[in-house]
């Protein structure tokens, strides 16, 4: 009789801006929607946000930035994922960026962009379509079959 | 390698793993916790527990801090509510922990409460287990903000930190029953705010009353004064917890056996109660009667709910 698996995302703000609040209104929305959100708040390191992420067994990762410094922190979170063979963890952002970063991004592995003005129904909806809880640890090193 | 020897060689992704599904009740992680209990029983568990917003978490974090001074690997459970609308929640308490983010020597895992009453999640004195097995020196557990009677905790550690802070209601509220009950070590927590020698004189009643209870080679509660975000009075509350964790395990002495003996017990008869339960409900289904149904011919006084209870047991357990 095991409950469902449930979702578990890390909110986290990489980087040095102190602004918060996109990054709270969407852990509150996750909330809501049911899923256990690992808030810790700002100013975090690539480095601190994956060993969270792997020590809290987390599904998806959910970055926040309003400062410019996504260049480097987001695709340096998915390298750091890699090297700890825990690339089944998606990561998606949030935040301000320059329109020609946005390509740039997804290529190196980011799942989703969300910019200022995206509906909260909107990220909760694409959670809900693109990501799943994992696979029984017992099974396979590795089970998610991500899409 | 075997999922075992993985777990007690302190691999960080598998003891993630297993956390996962004993809180998701896996029937696999089951059997994971039954291989893992021969290498359990050595971490010291000491549990944190008082009203939200008193500094438990940065206390845990603080404490934690002496703990890897002394090269000692750390193990923290910290547990936040869950929704009892939508079933989620928002663990913030690793918000104060940060500075550990990157020490391999410290393992956090943030944990909601999944509806259990209480001030721990279900899943929290097997996961305890989990980093025990793990070969974690010290194991912190830090409960939800709690009110007047959420002593789980008591069953679940060595050693009980009961935190609180000046001016939290008068005197009366110290002489209640129940979590003023448990703590082996009364923080008084933001020592520097006003109040807060009345608030250790008032322990101090308390410890005083509560003596009669207490045989001569006793514990007897101690009081500690913190300013936990400055770093003020930590040492002295280390000290009292190893002084603690010394007094249990003296030479000689039963009282850490005393200690384990009555965790153990209550988590055996709370194992017990969960699997029986179960295996009546299923039972009961395997048989077609339905609860709900039930519950209609109770609320249609067809049946009284003693009667019903009567008859499941003594069919369901047949």
């Amino acid at each position: 009789m095991a409950n469902a698996r449930k979702l578990r995302i890390l909110v986290a703000k990489p980087g040095l801006d102190g602004h918060d609040r996109g990054a709270r209104v969407v852990a509150r929305a996750f909330r809501d929607a049911g899923f256990e959100v690992v808030y810790t708040g700002c100013h975090q390191t690539p480095e601190q946000i994956v060993s969270t992420a792997i020590q809290e067994d987390v599904d998806l990762i959910g970055l926040s930035i309003l400062s410019g410094a996504h260049r480097y922190s987001f695709p340096r979170v998915i390298e750091l994922l890699k090297e700890n063979n825990a690339e089944d963890i998606s990561v998606i952002g949030g935040g301000i960026f320059p329109m020609e970063d946005i390509p740039r991004l997804k290529e190196a592995g980011i799942k989703e962009i969300f910019e200022p003005g995206a509906k909260l129904g909107e990220i909760i909806e694409w959670v809900g379509t693109n990501i799943s809880p994992r696979m029984d640890a017992d099974e396979s090193g590795s089970a998610r079959v991500s899409g | 390698m075997d999922i075992i020897q993985q777990i007690v060689s302190g691999d960080v992704r598998t003891i993630a793993r297993i956390l996962r599904d004993i809180d998701d009740e896996l029937p696999s992680s089951r059997s994971v916790l039954q291989r893992l209990y021969p290498h359990t029983g050595k971490a010291h568990v000491i549990g944190f527990t008082g009203s939200p917003g008193v500094g438990k978490s940065t206390l845990v974090d603080q404490i934690a801090g002496f703990y890897r001074k002394e090269s000692k690997t750390v193990g923290i459970l910290a547990v936040d509510p869950t929704s009892p609308f939508t079933g989620g929640a928002i663990l913030g308490d690793r918000i104060r922990m940060q500075r550990h983010f990157l020490d391999p020597g410290v393992f956090i895992r943030s944990l909601a409460t999944r509806g259990q009453f209480g001030g721990l999640s279900k899943s929290t004195n097997d996961m305890v287990n989990v980093l025990d097995a793990a070969g974690k020196d010290v194991i912190l557990v830090e409960t939800v903000g709690v009110g007047q009677d959420e002593v789980e905790i008591a069953n679940s550690a060595h050693t009980t930190v009961l935190v609180t802070i000046p001016g939290m209601g008068d005197d009366i509220q110290a002489i209640k029953a129940g979590i003023m009950e448990i703590g082996n070590i009364f923080v008084v927590n933001k020592a520097d705010r006003e109040g807060s020698r009345k608030t250790v004189r008032e322990l101090m009643n308390l410890i005083e009353i509560n003596s009669r209870r207490r045989n001569g080679d006793d514990w007897e509660p101690q009081i500690v004064e913190t300013e936990a975000m400055k770093g003020r009075g930590i040492d002295k509350l280390y000290e009292t917890i190893e002084k603690h964790r010394t007094f249990l395990q003296a030479t000689g002495s039963e009282k850490w056996r005393e200690v384990v003996e009555k965790r153990t017990k209550i988590q055996l008869m709370g194992a017990l109660r969960d699997e029986a339960f179960k295996a009546v409900l299923e039972r009961i289904e395997a048989r077609g009667d339905s609860i709900d149904e039930l519950v209609r011919r109770i609320v249609d006084r067809e049946l009284d709910p003693y009667t019903a209870v009567e008859q499941i047991v003594d069919k369901g357990l047949r």
